[in-house]
């Protein structure tokens, strides 16, 4: 990461800055030459923009420069270790990003014939086959966005399959208090009201207080599994089968589907459907946020609800979009999918096939048991189990010493370390959440345990220094509070 | 030896963790899954080398025919434009790549910058105060401005003009089964008289067709009634229209994909979503906001964060975490490399374009540009009735089919340009188009 000096361009800025706005390096009149102009006005003056369009003008050297230095002041996996609970942040195969951009792949309009997308198709319903097989469920769609998206795809297909079925007095949709923040948001989107389950000491919902609760205004429970907490659930078929009993569905959030390729099946253990995260588990690119995609795994009971257009394998072996489906929910978006994602994974699935992929799951657990029998020693573990590929500290104790969880967080980063995740799940007091993935090396685990060590024994002796984290960041903190009580959310000349 | 490419580990690494951890084997760790659910085959073919993959994706590749191979005149909110070298360049490298979500804004400045200035880029183009860090794509920005006038005015209605893009309406009305809305449907011309009980009417200009819409009056209405108006548009027809902002529209949201995006077939795209400042608390998705470092160093972080899902749960304006910002950082480059001038000449190359395509089609017997209205970039073509598409296809040329919606203009083709668009397109599509119509003659005179 740069932490150097930016060489001065000569663009003034409005405060001390890492780098000028592409609006501070604009001179009116500079302009590159990409497209042709237009030498006539085809614009009905009625119509016609008055309002000055305020893009800056700038020379194509200038928007290299400038985008390059901003890159440089971002961590990401290509440069180092990013262990962020829950996001697998493992190493994006380059092979996948030249495949995503075959021009028979990105330059493909979602609406041309079938007779032209014959490869597209046909790699969509193999990509659907394989996480079939890998989630042992029946069909899938491959239209939800993000793993968000696909949890409000799926409750909605619960919507639709109670209201098939002549049920409408469900109301009630169950989260366990360890759950993702989307969990409830997408039971709540659903016009669903959210009863949150806690969890037990081991780690697990608890499945007395989740008996307690169920119902028959029961729409099904969020489950995810692994949980948060990096743990499986122990009686996770018990807890289906008491869902199941009450007329409930169960939905799997397969956020921590890094963990069971290979070692088991959402199907098998009593879910009704799970999505995955393509971003996490089969290693697309997060792309700084997104974009990632969330295919949506169910079995067959739910599949007449699945979203349309579903892509079909005909009998002739042809490929075909299918718009036949009445009791789908529609589309949740306007095309098939996120097409360039799902290229990437179908190649990263390929790459490692039915060996590699369970191989990864394996690696990971045994990464991150590793990093937790190294690190043990100095910080709390939230519930002291073997974890599968993640794991919860708690910096309970570094916290009474003087330095909390984000104290750490940013002495990681001095330390030449992305952060874990920190202070999720909620249930654990100064969390951090902590991934490594199969793709690092053992000697970057050790380093990284050795960083948590050091920093661990920094707070036992000086922890007002740890408190002054990041020094070898770009920035030193940022005023976060100040950012949301006066909003500037846009430049303005 | 590792089955997995990608594995850094060596049997000696393997055998040094597990005895680390004091277990024998990886299985030592999965005693908590019952054994009867575990090791089941997953059907996953072999795995194949760098080489072989890489062979057989371009195979599969190859069976597609891409949009450049020939005349192409498909368009609507996914479009066909010309990508300058340095996008991708820029956009794609690893360190914006392959970070995710900026939580640490420490080590996340390039995002956060990037970010911000899409967002800055966005509002000027749109003349609004706020734009957020991304949404899906078009069709689920649409739901989320629909969800955000729900809440704003404690209505559950919400009145859509039929000339929007049926994809858009379709997912509108996918979502609107969520939280019961009731979705009234309306040809534009009648979106005003509708106004009533509604929380917000939505238009869009240029319309599913290509038509330009008088958007004033509609909003005026709109706010008479204490409704919204959400305008659904198109980056580069802001470019030379009078933006949503101007003509009284409160939220704006246009599918970004032609702002540099690939059109790979449906996605990863870009949702873009922007509106007046009052509405900002009740936006979707991550915003980012500057701010100062405690040296007083300019910086930025995400910002208003009380309205997400990871701090307000069920109650947050949306369950959106994941969103498209290496997309909006592709839009954010492709605006910088065009500037103004850039943009506007991309989108009325793409009009003066579509005029002259118009032009030249009408003077084929039986051909008309199918309504009246004045239009940008793409148009509605009437033809005598018949399968003409397959012909057209014959001879390489794609176009886009009728509206689903308007049956007005069902026996019709929707055809759009862009920059792209040639000379030699335009008099390929007539010429082929021409001999279809001729060619279908001569069996009756056979």
């Amino acid at each position: 990461m740069r932490t150097q000096v930016v060489p001065d361009v000569g663009a003034k800025t409005e405060s001390p800055a890492l780098e000028p706005l592409l609006f501070e390096l604009h001179r009116e009149g500079r302009s590159g030459r990409h497209i042709r102009d237009a030498a006539t006005d085809v614009v009905p003056v009625a119509f016609a923009r008055k309002v000055p369009l305020g893009l800056p003008e700038l020379s194509e050297l200038q928007v290299v420069r400038h985008f390059t230095h901003l890159s440089q002041l971002n961590y990401a996996v290509d440069t180092g270790f990013y262990p962020l609970g829950s996001c697998t942040m493992k190493y994006n195969p380059k092979v996948n990003d030249r495949a995503a951009f075959l021009p028979g792949f990105a330059d493909l309009h979602p609406q041309q014939p079938d007779e032209t997308i014959q490869g597209a198709l046909r790699l969509m319903v193999e990509l659907q086959e394989m996480l079939a097989g890998i989630t042992g469920m029946d069909s899938v769609t491959l239209q939800p966005a993000a793993g968000a998206h696909a949890e409000f795809t799926a409750i909605l297909m619960f919507k639709a399959y109670h209201h098939a079925r002549g049920d409408r007095k469900r109301r009630r949709v169950i989260v366990p208090d360890s759950a993702h923040g989307t969990n409830p948001a997408s039971a709540a989107m659903c016009g669903f009201d959210v009863t949150t389950v806690r969890s037990d000491e081991r780690g697990n919902i608890d499945i007395k207080a989740l008996e307690d609760t169920l119902g028959d205004d029961v729409v099904g429970l969020m489950l995810t599994n692994p949980n948060t907490l990096g743990l499986f659930e122990e009686r996770v078929r018990e807890v289906c089968a008491a869902v199941h009993k009450v007329g409930g569905l169960v939905y799997g959030d397969g956020a921590n589907m890094n963990a069971l390729m290979g070692v088991a099946r959402p199907g098998d253990l009593g879910l009704d459907c799970v999505h995955i995260n393509l971003h996490k588990t089969f290693s697309t690119p997060h792309g700084a946020g997104g974009p990632g995609a969330g295919p949506l795994c169910v079995r067959a009971p739910l599949e007449p609800y699945l979203p349309s257009p579903r892509v079909k394998r005909n009998a002739d072996g042809s490929f075909a979009r299918s718009l036949d489906h009445p009791q789908s929910v529609g589309r949740v978006r306007s095309f098939l999918g996120s097409f360039g994602v799902l290229v990437r994974a179908y190649t990263y699935m390929r790459s490692l096939g039915e060996e590699g992929l369970t191989e990864a799951s394996r690696d990971a657990i045994l990464a991150a048991n590793y990093l937790l029998s190294r690190v043990r020693s100095k910080y709390e573990v939230a519930y002291d189990r073997t974890c599968m590929h993640e794991f919860v500290l708690s910096a309970a104790k570094q916290k009474k010493q003087g330095a909390s969880a984000l104290d750490i967080a940013k002495a990681l980063i001095d330390e030449g370390f992305h952060p874990p995740t920190v202070y999720f799940p909620l249930i654990v007091a100064e969390s951090m959440m902590i991934e490594p993935t199969e793709t690092e090396p053992k000697e970057t685990l050790d380093a990284f345990a050795d960083a948590l060590l050091r920093i661990a024994e920094r707070i036992e002796k000086e922890p007002e220094k740890v408190r002054e984290a990041p020094l070898r960041a770009p920035l030193r903190r940022l005023d976060e509070v100040g950012a949301a009580r006066k909003p500037v959310l846009r430049y303005r000349r | 030896m590792s089955s997995n490419p990608y594995s850094p580990h060596t049997d000696a690494d393997r055998a040094a963790m597990l005895a680390a951890i004091g277990v024998h084997s990886v299985d030592d760790l999965l005693t908590a899954i019952p054994p009867e659910a575990r090791g089941a085959g997953m059907g996953v073919p072999a795995g194949m080398t760098e080489a072989e993959v890489t062979l057989h994706l371009t195979a599969i590749a190859a069976q597609n025919t891409a949009a450049g191979a020939g005349p192409f005149f498909l368009g609507g909110p996914v479009q066909r434009r010309y990508i300058p070298a340095a996008v991708p360049s820029l956009a794609l490298r690893g360190e914006f790549l392959t970070a995710y979500t900026p939580y640490q804004p420490e080590v996340s400045q390039g995002t956060l910058q990037a970010i911000w200035e899409f967002q800055s880029l966005v509002c000027e183009l749109f003349a609004l105060d706020v734009a957020n860090a991304s949404m899906y794509e078009g069709g689920t920005a649409l739901a989320e401005a629909a969800f955000m006038a729900v809440r704003a005015t404690g209505r559950k209605k919400v009145v859509v003009a039929s000339e929007t893009f049926y994809q858009f309406k379709d997912t509108l009305r996918t979502y609107a089964q969520g939280p019961d809305l009731e979705i009234i449907e309306v040809p534009t011309a009648e979106l005003a008289a509708n106004a009533d009980g509604a929380a917000c009417l939505i238009v869009q200009h240029p319309d599913a067709a290509g038509g330009l819409v008088d958007v004033r009056p509609i909003a005026d209405a709109a706010h008479a009634a204490g409704a919204l108006c959400v305008q659904v548009t198109e980056p580069h027809a802001c470019a030379v229209l009078e933006p949503p902002g101007a003509l009284g529209a409160d939220i704006a949201i246009a599918e970004g994909q032609p702002l540099g995006i690939p059109m790979s077939f449906g996605g990863p795209y870009l949702g873009i979503l922007a509106c007046a400042a009052p509405l900002v608390r009740q936006m979707p998705g991550r915003i980012v906001g500057r701010t100062q470092d405690a040296r007083g160093v300019r910086g930025f972080v995400n910002t208003l964060q009380t309205r997400e899902q990871h701090i307000r749960r069920e109650k947050a304006t949306s369950n959106i975490c994941t969103n498209e910002a290496i997309a909006a950082i592709t839009a954010a480059v492709y605006l910088g490399l065009l500037g103004p001038q850039g943009l506007r000449a991309a989108a009325s190359r793409g009009a003066l374009q579509a005029h002259a395509l118009a032009e030249r089609l009408a003077r084929i017997a039986g051909c008309s540009v199918a309504f009246e209205r004045p239009f940008l970039d793409r148009f509605a073509l009437r033809t005598p009735p018949g399968d003409l598409l397959d012909a057209l296809l014959a001879d390489g040329i794609v176009v886009g089919l009728g509206l689903r919606d308007d049956p007005e203009l069902a026996d019709t083709f929707i055809l759009q340009c862009t920059e792209l668009t040639t000379d030699d397109d335009i008099e390929a599509l007539a010429l082929s188009l021409g001999r279809a119509l001729a060619g279908r003659r001569e069996p009756v005179r056979a």
